[in-house]
């Protein structure tokens, strides 16, 4: 049992190792010196010299490439060329706003997933299941940023409910549209896989049973089924987390909510290297990481996967 | 199995599969049936609300709004079409190779489609298209090598599996080359299911560049991409919605066409397929 966990994590590893490889070749592929494209243009020359050593600039790939480790592994991922400040300090103040935001985005997401779900599946077949097939696919369908704004529009600029942008004094009136807006394609998501899962569990013979006894179709449902349902929706949660880094992007652009994908952007308008390979790094990284987690989580949760070790 | 009979039957698919027609038809004859040119300024009319003359509006230097989104429909269909295409023949190829060889080869691949699965795919498609100069051909080029893992994992299972079938062991025994088995005894085994997860793929492609053109990384102004306009229009929320509203929808509605199309197709075909 103890294997699993070991060999899930070790498993990460060359995951991880990969990474900085091809953050290192897209570094490498920049227009321009490598050293300048870590620490900005601007950098003293004393320190480019240092950098240089460290890096290792006249050794061969494979050298460059460990230095190139040494340095992400002490933290650090270069200076800003725009405000000279450094990457891996701006990212570890921004990436809590944006956990923060990923957070809500994931309990809005759930929510709405789950209930959707299981109400297709209790109809299944009626028209509140097409609707709902509808209502998914266009979850699905509706870029991100575009939801946002239709968001601010309707909300702040219309009735003038919410706030339109900003993190304000961090209530949570400033989280409601960027997170929605965040969670909304992976609610239509979560439905969906909900709806199926839910069907396979409501297929099984201890359902009958549930139902043969006469329970009523909601405690059925509640009781019996959306335990089993849980397992699988459990796991998509969190590997979601991956989608919303990607939304995040837009998101906190659109709101002006100051975390990591927002860093990104700006660091894309200004053709911020440092920042935006920072970015990119932390970005999977951190996918990575949450992945591991959700595969820790679920054989914990479910013994079959630890004890067949797969 | 998908015969004509099955689809002339779903008339939802037949409504679907009109549409996308349609789409096409619209983004082919763009430059015919623009009612103004979609780079022509007029600056008598700046940001006029929808009005008979200008159906969707105009933007901050007067062009017409609906011959923009009309024409950004080309960049949008061409873009996700030949991103779904190339990178499924590259997933193809690689999961024919991994799943038919095994062993090492296998090993080889499985790694390096992991590490590319391991990226959360925008941020991996932003770091590969600030490299190149911004355009209709590093956009292709970023989706492409963001979108190919996927393919390439669901092919390498079914090849695993159809390789394992009898007719390529009498394949095999008869004296076929390995190009010979994988191309003309596997590879068709895998056609009707590229087919669906090709389909089930353009709708995210199309979205994906949206969310490229927005963040200024696409196709450059003043070419009119859906994501550009909307991104250009953003600041104007307030005063001009229009601007925002008709382009975000033309993205939402394409994507919603095909999106639909690709699953009615998948569930006809076997709902258990996951892309």
């Amino acid at each position: 049992m103890k294997y699993y966990y070991v060999k899930r994590i070790f498993l990460a590893v060359p995951t991880l190792v990969g990474i900085t490889c091809i953050t290192f070749m897209l570094l490498h592929a920049l227009p321009g010196d490598p050293v300048q494209g870590l620490v900005g243009e601007r950098a003293d020359p004393q320190v480019m010299q240092q950098i240089r050593k460290e890096l290792g600039t006249d050794k061969s790939i494979l050298g460059q490439y460990s230095g190139y480790v040494k340095l992400i592994i002490r933290g650090q991922l270069g200076r800003s060329y725009y405000t000279n400040r450094n990457v891996s300090e701006d990212l570890a103040d921004k990436l809590p706003n944006t956990i923060r935001l990923a957070c809500a985005a994931m309990v809005f997401s759930a929510s709405l997933g789950l209930i959707l779900g299981i109400l297709m599946a209790m109809f299944q077949g009626s028209l509140w299941d097409r609707i709902g097939f509808f209502i998914s696919t266009s979850g699905i369908s509706i870029p991100v940023f575009w939801v946002g704004l239709l968001f601010i529009y309707v909300f702040s600029f219309r009735w003038q409910i919410l706030p339109p942008s900003g993190m304000g004094d961090g209530s949570l009136l400033f989280l409601i549209l960027p997170a929605s807006t965040l969670g909304l394609s992976s609610a239509a998501y979560l439905a969906r896989i909900t709806r199926a899962s839910m069907l396979e569990v409501l297929s099984q013979p201890y359902i009958k049973t549930a139902q043969a006894k006469g329970l009523k179709k909601s405690a059925v449902v509640l009781k019996h089924a959306l335990k089993n349902t849980l397992i699988p929706v459990i796991t998509l949660i969190g590997l979601d987390f991956g989608s919303y880094l990607n939304g995040s992007v837009l998101t906190e652009t659109i709101f002006g909510w100051d975390g990591i994908g927002r860093y990104a952007v700006e660091g894309i308008f200004r053709r911020d290297y440092p920042v935006i390979m920072g970015c990119v790094l932390v970005g999977a990284t951190l996918f990575v990481l949450v992945n591991l987690l959700v595969d820790l989580l679920y054989g914990f949760f479910d013994p079959r996967i630890r004890h067949t070790g797969q | 199995m998908i015969t004509k009979q099955a689809f002339a039957k779903n008339k939802t698919l037949l409504i679907v599969t009109s549409l996308i027609i349609v789409l096409f038809a619209i983004a082919v004859f763009a430059p015919v049936i623009i009612p103004y040119h979609h780079l022509q300024t007029d600056l008598d009319h700046l940001k006029e609300p929808p009005s008979a003359s200008h159906w969707f509006g105009t933007d901050t230097v007067g062009r017409d709004i609906l011959s923009r989104v009309i024409y950004g429909s080309r960049f949008s269909l061409l873009i996700g079409f030949s991103t779904t295409l190339l990178s499924l023949c590259l997933g193809l190829l690689v999961g024919l190779l991994a799943g038919y060889f095994g062993g090492k080869v296998d090993a080889c691949f499985t790694v390096i489609i992991d590490l590319f699965l391991a990226f959360p795919s925008l941020l991996l498609a932003i770091g590969i298209s600030v490299l190149l100069p911004p355009g209709l051909l590093s956009t292709i080029i970023a989706l492409c090598l963001v979108g190919w893992a996927s393919f390439a994992r669901l092919f390498r299972g079914i090849v695993f599996s159809v390789r394992q079938s009898i007719f390529v062991d009498a394949a095999k025994s008869i004296g076929c080359s390995h190009g010979r088995i994988l191309f003309s005894h596997i590879l068709p085994h895998c056609i009707p299911l590229a087919v669906i997860a090709a389909s089930l793929k353009v709708g995210g492609f199309i979205l994906s560049e949206s969310a490229l053109s927005f963040l200024g990384l696409g196709v450059q102004p003043p070419l009119p991409t859906w994501g550009s306009m909307v991104s250009l229009s953003r600041s104007y929320l307030p005063s001009a919605p229009w601007m925002v509203f008709f382009p975000g929808g033309a993205i939402a509605l394409t994507v919603f066409v095909f999106n639909l199309f690709g699953e009615l197709l998948r569930d006809m075909f076997d709902p258990s397929i996951k892309v």
